[in-house]
């Protein structure tokens, strides 16, 4: 069995008008070299389903959005993320704007095969006005007790980006937090996984590590080696995230043409000379791991 | 208990923001930003000692961690606090935060997802982030560093993130969750929202401000609390834990202009 894939080939598997899962939370371990590789691709007319961070901001500038499903978008230490903001204000994505914890339920529904998730948030604020598909339930045990029934969130497909995997699908996360990339992958039950290191085989090379595993390869369809494909997001304990290159990033937002010269002078044709323009490997292994 | 002489603003506002964690007991306090994250922890230091405190990564810690503290000088850690387990303490209750919306109206509403029209916002901002699930499960107090009619609004707020005392948006005959509101802690004055059916008060105002000067900014109709006093100023202790746990002095920059606790008086 090998799942293993290059990029060009991962990406081909993806359609247009799909559902995508995105794993990572805000500028933390996002999968930017699958995202780069759709960005360099015809796909259009996607949903993302993200706690979001800039791979939502470029999906968007680049038109290729339809709709995004969220519990945030954010760079972490930059609040906001400047092409999300602009599509907002551009009125050009349709959004389900949630609560992070409503989102989180939303996804373990999914995973559990359920349809919803009774929960209290979201009761008394605008978020059940702005989502007029979210519906009420009462309580069969009590019936003052009216919850909102929070539908499954359930991509088509997710993207998760890893440490370590093999080309049997087997995957290793390191880092502080394990964010919900558990139920990014169970929600859609199909993912492209991009890693920093693959492996033949983790059983024989990192046992003792395999406590580090978030999801089972049963989950995992194609396995794609990025080594540093979460740059310029943090791929703890690899690398920090990188803060020049996001800063220059949203400058660029606030100039006429700015996505168009992000896209020529740092997407560029592939990941190799991506990682040239943004200063060589050397340099983003040496970016540190943020600490707030 | 010795009241220091000169302190600025922001320090003034640090202290009176840590007294809404006094009272808590053994609940996780986040402070969110910069003045309500030193608040928290001089509330730790000072105030309460069972509070539990992370050290805004992923780790309970037990000594609260410096703003711009070095790798190698941070506290150990007492425990693993991933976001996972933030939303467990948080659906349980055990957690009073402290956050700084945009605008903030007289049912205790709170907005940070966007101005104007929501499918086309004016000014599109933080999105509602995790203050609907906060405002139903535990306590919140609120710091604001401009006291306006553009933060204290008129009618309600545009988009309300945070669920409040209002009517409006709550299911007819549904049992309706605690909304349990703290401190607002804002550059003139700390309110709360104690008043008959929650109506907003003030509590205390700072040195040199007039409850007038208060109602003159604030889009809204608010009522003195009974025991209306000065705002407590720091002590020689709170200044000195507030310079530990802010060694880089970035509260200087969190208040515009960075004002001294105690006015002027005007000529």
């Amino acid at each position: 069995m090998d799942k293993q894939k290059n990029l060009r080939e991962a990406v081909r598997s993806l359609h247009d008008g799909m559902v995508i899962g995105v794993g990572g939370w805000g500028a933390r371990r996002k999968p930017m070299a699958l995202v780069r590789e759709i960005l360099r691709s015809d796909l259009t007319d996607l949903t993302l389903v993200a706690y979001g961070g800039p791979e939502v901001g470029m999906l968007c500038a680049a038109g290729k959005v339809r709709k995004v499903i969220y519990g945030f978008v954010s760079l972490d230490r930059i609040p906001l993320e400047p092409y999300f903001r602009k599509a907002r204000e551009a009125g050009a994505v349709e959004v389900m704007e949630l609560d992070e914890g409503m989102f989180l339920l939303g996804l373990r529904a999914a995973a559990e095969g359920v349809p919803f998730a009774p929960t209290r948030i979201g009761l008394g604020t605008d978020v059940l006005t702005h989502n007029p598909e979210l519906r009420l339930v009462t309580s069969p045990y009590d019936a003052e007790d009216v919850l909102v029934a929070m539908p499954a969130l359930k991509p088509d497909i997710s993207l998760i980006h890893v440490n370590r995997a093999d080309r049997r699908g087997n995957v290793q996360t390191d880092g502080r937090d394990p964010y919900f990339d558990d139920l990014i992958a169970r929600a859609a039950g199909r993912v492209i996984v991009s890693a920093e290191e693959v492996h033949d085989r983790l059983d024989l090379t990192h046992s003792h590590m395999a406590q580090k595993s978030l999801f089972d390869r049963s989950v995992v369809e194609t396995v794609v080696a990025a080594p540093l494909g979460a740059h310029p997001t943090t791929a703890h304990d690899a690398y920090g995230w990188d803060m020049p290159h996001l800063k220059a990033y949203c400058d660029g937002a606030r100039q006429d043409g700015g996505w168009e010269a992000y896209m020529r002078d740092y997407v560029g044709a592939d990941e190799p000379s991506y990682l040239e323009r943004v200063g060589g490997a050397e340099a983003i292994r040496n970016l540190s791991i943020p600490n707030l | 208990m010795i009241h220091a002489e000169t302190f600025t603003l922001a320090e003034l506002m640090i202290t009176a923001a840590a007294r809404a964690w006094a009272e808590d007991g053994e609940v996780m306090a986040n402070g969110i930003g910069t003045l309500p994250r030193i608040a928290a922890g001089l509330a730790r230091l000072r105030l309460n000692d069972r509070l539990l405190l992370s050290d805004g990564e992923a780790f309970a810690v037990e000594e609260p961690v410096p703003l711009g503290c070095a790798p190698e000088d941070r506290p150990g850690h007492s425990g693993w606090f991933p976001y996972g387990r933030v939303f467990e303490c948080l659906w349980s209750g055990r957690r009073h935060a402290m956050v700084t919306p945009v605008q903030i109206d007289r049912f205790a509403q709170a907005n940070i997802s966007c101005l104007g029209d929501f499918q086309k916002p004016k000014v599109q901002m933080l999105g509602v982030r995790g203050f609907p699930g906060n405002s139903i499960n535990h306590r919140n107090s609120m710091l604001v560093t401009s006291h306006d009619r553009r933060t204290f609004v008129p009618g309600e707020v545009d988009v309300v993130c945070s669920a409040g005392f209002n009517d409006r948006l709550w299911p007819e005959g549904a049992r309706r969750p605690d909304i349990r509101i703290g401190l607002v802690i804002t550059p003139l004055c700390v309110m709360d929202f104690g008043g008959p059916d929650h109506a907003p008060r003030v509590r205390s105002l700072h040195p040199g401000v007039s409850f007038d000067e208060v109602a003159a900014n604030t889009g809204f109709e608010l009522l003195r609390a009974p025991d209306l006093h000065e705002t407590a100023t720091p002590t020689a202790e709170d200044l000195a834990v507030i310079r530990q746990l802010d060694p880089h002095d970035l509260r200087a920059s969190a208040v515009k202009g960075n004002p001294a606790g105690i006015r002027e008086k005007a000529a």
